[in-house]
């Protein structure tokens, strides 16, 4: 089914006048909730990664009473900890022509002009603010020798933009957001659960006003009531089982509020990062990404023959293909994720992939050291190399190392208003998990702005315009909402654990996995996604009948815990195809093969598809509801995204 | 094809927190040397559940040595072989065909047993709490560039700031003491411009809270600097003894600082 654009599609929320005042502007628009009133509220925020925590922390310095949930241990490990590469700002720190306008600009454009304009614009505001706040809080980025902050040119920028801190920039911002999270926890503003899984989200009157928890430790099912509840839940690349992705990173929290209403934006907008390192067997749990800052020095390349079965040394250089540098000489290495990523693909489907699975291509640092010497290259990249020498034992000093893509970044998510609010009344969508800010394709370096962007600068603007509207403390989880969801939470629980059949919850998540990546990767077409659409739901049956969950719910039990997450991918997977064939055109992430240009390139359809796709759900098995967001560019011009 | 080995597995089990735990011995058959370590324990657990068992209990999330969440002892060592690795950067090419493994929780007072191998390490969120930070209000910030930051310092307090808060070193150490933890984060902060203004309170109440939670004392062994996966130097623990001991000095003549 699909419903006419805008009828009802809820307000987006944009504000009026030029893209460079909108933001200046909303926030002079936005409502205010005096000091004295903020301590009355309750925000619930679910996650603590960048988005969560910067959320958490800043608003409980304004006042408001926060807790705050996570599944891990401890909220310092969230998922964006292994973030490597940077974080972008429009500082122009180097002085070579960045601004605010050009980093919107190059996220339009990146984003294959499927993202809102006045979002994008925003964040590029906000970025500056960012670096000013991290460095405050004692995040140790780069410098150069003079003491001032350093910068490199990231992911298709041709600017240096992106701040770092060597490869472990994820880890440092979290680092520093945990750190302003742990002081409001001391003050007593915060309250924090750790290893405490949100399984559900309770609306009253139609407004988010509570979640469902599982204690991860005591096995016990209950609930928290707030006055609005803010998702930060990161992103959904593990319904492809095998992802840069930690091991919990899960769809369940969105995918819960999805059924109870949420619209999911652009599920079909995956990004899959060309620098992993390659699977090697089947046991495989997970990919590791190498950081595409290695680009910057490395070279791509695969044999010009097919079935090539030298050492790449004994390979001379008129037998190498860089294919990469041929094909956009003025990106050459530095082109964008999903065309690098389709490029392997291509040279490897042509039989021209290296390594024993023929699903690799090489990228050489030999020239990089020849010019720069093997010290300056394990200055920049030493951690690298070196985690690359542990999982493959290879030394990427001597040999060139292999690399493959593989699924990294969802830029689909929950679909928000610019006030972060989905068309749920209350429930707000931050970092990851929302799908607001980066189209069709993500630019390096710039996940870790969006995050810390939402949770330090925008939500706690934004967040008094749906609470200045509310009566605090109206609900409390006497309401039996929630005696009614914590019920249907314990009922499945109960149901997981006692079917009792012959198969793991892994070896589900796998062919679950395999399918979607399958069908629905870096090639996509109507055939496959048509086939897709046949077999999740008998695997998803299958997964009822005989999947078998060992132990109780009494205690730690892990297998119970990925059981809920497989069942929610086994769900959302059908979501994702069913969008991904929805949109007749190929854009950023989304390739579709019967729409391409004759030298392969993706062929956009801006008449007919320049709107977000926000799917309703319909029920279980039942075809969802498309509605549209049409998307307006006033300010930069559609064209063909070519980096040639 | 990947060469295979044959192992056998010596594993603490342990229902829950209050049950008694013993050691039980599992064959791990056909582990691909390819295979990361943590991935030759899933192998088992399928094994295990085939059988109609309960998997091994282990706290894992990245499975790249960087969220700090792994936490194995593996032949007695925390992390087990190799340096400058968590558990989960272990390949099984580090063994040999036929050997047999021990795997044991991080034990100590300060991190009880949760289930298996799990244990509970909110000791460290309530340290870092105590003062584990630099007090700057989002909104608060001057330029990020109007304080240049030496390159030298930078990166000392960049090698502290490494630390995963695995708790490896506690495991290490025959005190279970945080030492190491505690000095990596007041060295990290207090030798940044920044986080001057906190430094003495920091040290003083972080390492009260340490002392609080049921650490042992360091008493020089440097076993915590052997297991870091990220291969912290305990020199800052000297430093931190003499910003502590500096620290207590000012603390006994200024009431309010
Ligand atoms: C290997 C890797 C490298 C990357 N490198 C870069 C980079 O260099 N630059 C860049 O800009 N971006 C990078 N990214 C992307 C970026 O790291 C992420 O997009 C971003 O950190 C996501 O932050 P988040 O706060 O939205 O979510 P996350 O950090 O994933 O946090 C999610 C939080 O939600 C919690 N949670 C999830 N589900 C539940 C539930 N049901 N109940 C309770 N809690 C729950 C988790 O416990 C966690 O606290 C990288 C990503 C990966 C995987
Ligand atoms: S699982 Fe994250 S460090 Fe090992």
């Amino acid at each position: 089914m699909v419903s006419d654009i805008s009828k009802d599609m809820p307000d987006s929320k944009i504000p009026s006048g030029p893209i460079a005042e909108k933001w200046t502007k909303h926030k002079m628009d936005s409502r205010l909730i005096n000091p004295n009133n903020k301590r009355k509220y309750t925000v619930l925020v679910v996650g603590s990664g960048l988005a969560g925590a910067s959320a958490a922390a800043t608003l409980s310095e304004l006042g408001y009473k926060v807790k705050c949930f996570c599944y891990q241990d401890s909220p310092r490990r969230a998922h964006s900890i292994a973030a490597q590469g940077g974080i972008n700002a429009a500082k122009n720190y180097q002085n070579d022509g960045d601004s605010v306008y050009r980093l919107f600009y190059d996220t339009v454009k990146g984003g294959d002009f499927r993202s809102r304009e006045a979002n994008v614009h925003r964040l590029a505001e906000c970025s500056t603010e960012i670096i000013d706040q991290c460095v405050a809080q004692g995040v140790p980025f780069a410098r150069e020798y003079g003491g001032l902050l350093a910068n490199r040119s990231f992911g298709g920028a041709q600017v240096s933009r992106t701040f770092y801190a060597r490869g472990q920039t994820g880890q440092q911002l979290l680092i520093g957001a945990y750190s302003a999270l742990s002081k409001q926890i001391a003050a007593g503003g915060v309250e924090m659960y750790p290893r405490t899984e949100m399984l559900d989200l309770v609306l009253v009157d139609g407004h988010a006003k509570g979640i469902v928890v599982r204690d991860m430790v005591t096995g016990r099912v209950h609930s928290f009531a707030g006055d609005t509840v803010l998702l930060a839940t990161g992103g959904y690349g593990n319904v492809f089982y095998l992802s840069t992705n930690a091991m919990g990173c899960n769809v369940t929290a969105a995918y819960r509020a999805h059924k109870r209403g949420a619209y999911f934006a652009n599920p079909c907008y995956t990004q899959i990062h060309p620098t992993c390192i390659p699977v090697s067997g089947a046991y495989q749990s997970k990919l590791t990404l190498m950081s595409e800052s290695l680009r910057n020095d490395g070279r791509v390349w695969v044999p010009k023959k097919a079935g090539e079965t030298r050492r790449p040394r004994d390979i001379p250089e008129d037998e190498r293909d860089y294919y990469l540098e041929r094909k956009y000489p003025s990106f050459g290495n530095l082109a964008p994720r999903d065309i690098s990523s389709r490029g392997a693909k291509e040279v490897c489907d042509e039989g021209r992939g290296v390594g024993d699975t023929g699903l690799g291509v090489y990228l050489d640092f030999a020239a990089a050291i020849d010019r720069d010497g093997e010290d300056a290259i394990r200055e920049r990249y030493g951690n690298l190399f070196q985690m690359y020498e542990q999982i493959t034992g290879e030394n990427a000093y001597q040999t060139p190392m292999r690399i493959f893509p593989a699924v990294h970044y969802t830029m689909g998510g929950l679909w928000v208003d610019y006030n972060l609010m989905s068309n749920i009344p209350g429930l707000h969508v931050l970092g990851e998990a929302n799908f607001s800010d980066h189209g069709a394709n993500r630019l390096g370096a710039s996940a870790l702005m969006q995050g810390l962007a939402d949770g330090y600068f925008v939500i706690p603007c934004t967040i008094a315009n749906y609470l200045a509207g509310e009566t605090p403390g109206t609900v409390t989880t006497e309401h039996e909402a929630f005696k009614k969801v914590e019920e249907e939470v314990s009922q499945r629980i109960h149901q997981f654990l006692n079917i009792n059949g012959n198969r793991s919850v892994d070896s589900f998540h796998r062919e679950l996995g395999l399918m979607v990546w399958d069908k629905c990767g870096m090639a996509r077409d109507r055939e496959g996604l048509t086939e897709a659409l046949k077999k999740i739901p008998e695997l998803r049956e299958e997964f009822w009948k005989n999947v078998r969950v060992p132990g109780d719910n009494n205690n730690v039990n892990q297998e119970l815990e990925k059981a809920g997450r497989v069942a929610d991918f086994l769900e959302f997977a059908e979501l994702l195809c069913y969008d991904a064939r929805a949109r007749e055109e190929s854009c950023g992430g989304h390739f579709r093969t019967e729409y391409q240009t004759e030298e392969g390139e993706a062929m956009r359809d801006d008449e007919n598809y320049a709107y977000v796709s926000a799917w309703e759900h319909e029920g279980v098995g039942k075809e969802p509801t498309l509605h549209k967001e049409n998307l307006e560019f006033e300010n930069v011009k559609l064209a063909v995204r070519s980096y040639k | 094809m990947a060469k295979k080995l044959q192992l056998t597995l010596k594993v603490w089990r342990q229902p829950s927190g209050k049950a008694e735990g013993r050691i039980e011995t599992y064959d791990a058959k056909d582990i691909p040397v390819t295979a990361s370590f943590l991935e030759m324990l899933d192998i088992v657990n399928e094994g295990i559940i085939a059988d109609g068992g309960e998997p091994i209990a282990f706290d894992h999330d990245c499975r790249e040595g960087i969220c700090g969440m792994c936490s194995l002892t593996i032949n007695g060592c925390p992390h087990g072989p190799g340096k400058g690795v968590t558990t989960c950067q272990v390949h099984m090419r580090s063994f040999q065909d036929g050997d047999t493994i021990w795997i044991e929780p991080f034990r100590a007072d300060a991190f009880p047993v949760l289930k298996d191998l799990m244990v509970d390490r909110t000791a460290f969120d309530h340290i870092i709490q105590a003062g584990g930070f630099i007090s700057a209000r989002t909104g608060s910030a001057v330029d990020a560039n109007a304080t240049p930051i030496p390159k030298p310092v930078a990166d000392a307090a960049f090698d502290a700031a490494a630390c995963i808060g695995c708790g490896a070193c506690v495991a290490a150490c025959k005190n279970a003491s945080a030492m190491l933890f505690v000095a990596a984060k007041v060295e990290h902060l207090g030798m940044l411009p920044q986080g001057k203004a906190e430094k003495d309170r920091r040290v003083l109440s972080m390492v009260r809270a340490m002392d609080d939670h049921g650490f042992g004392n360091c008493t020089n062994q440097y076993e915590c600097e052997a297991v870091c996966p990220k291969e912290i130097s305990a020199t800052y623990i000297t430093k931190m003894n003499r910003d502590f001991a500096a620290a207590s000095v000012k603390e006994a003549v200024v009431t309010e600082f």
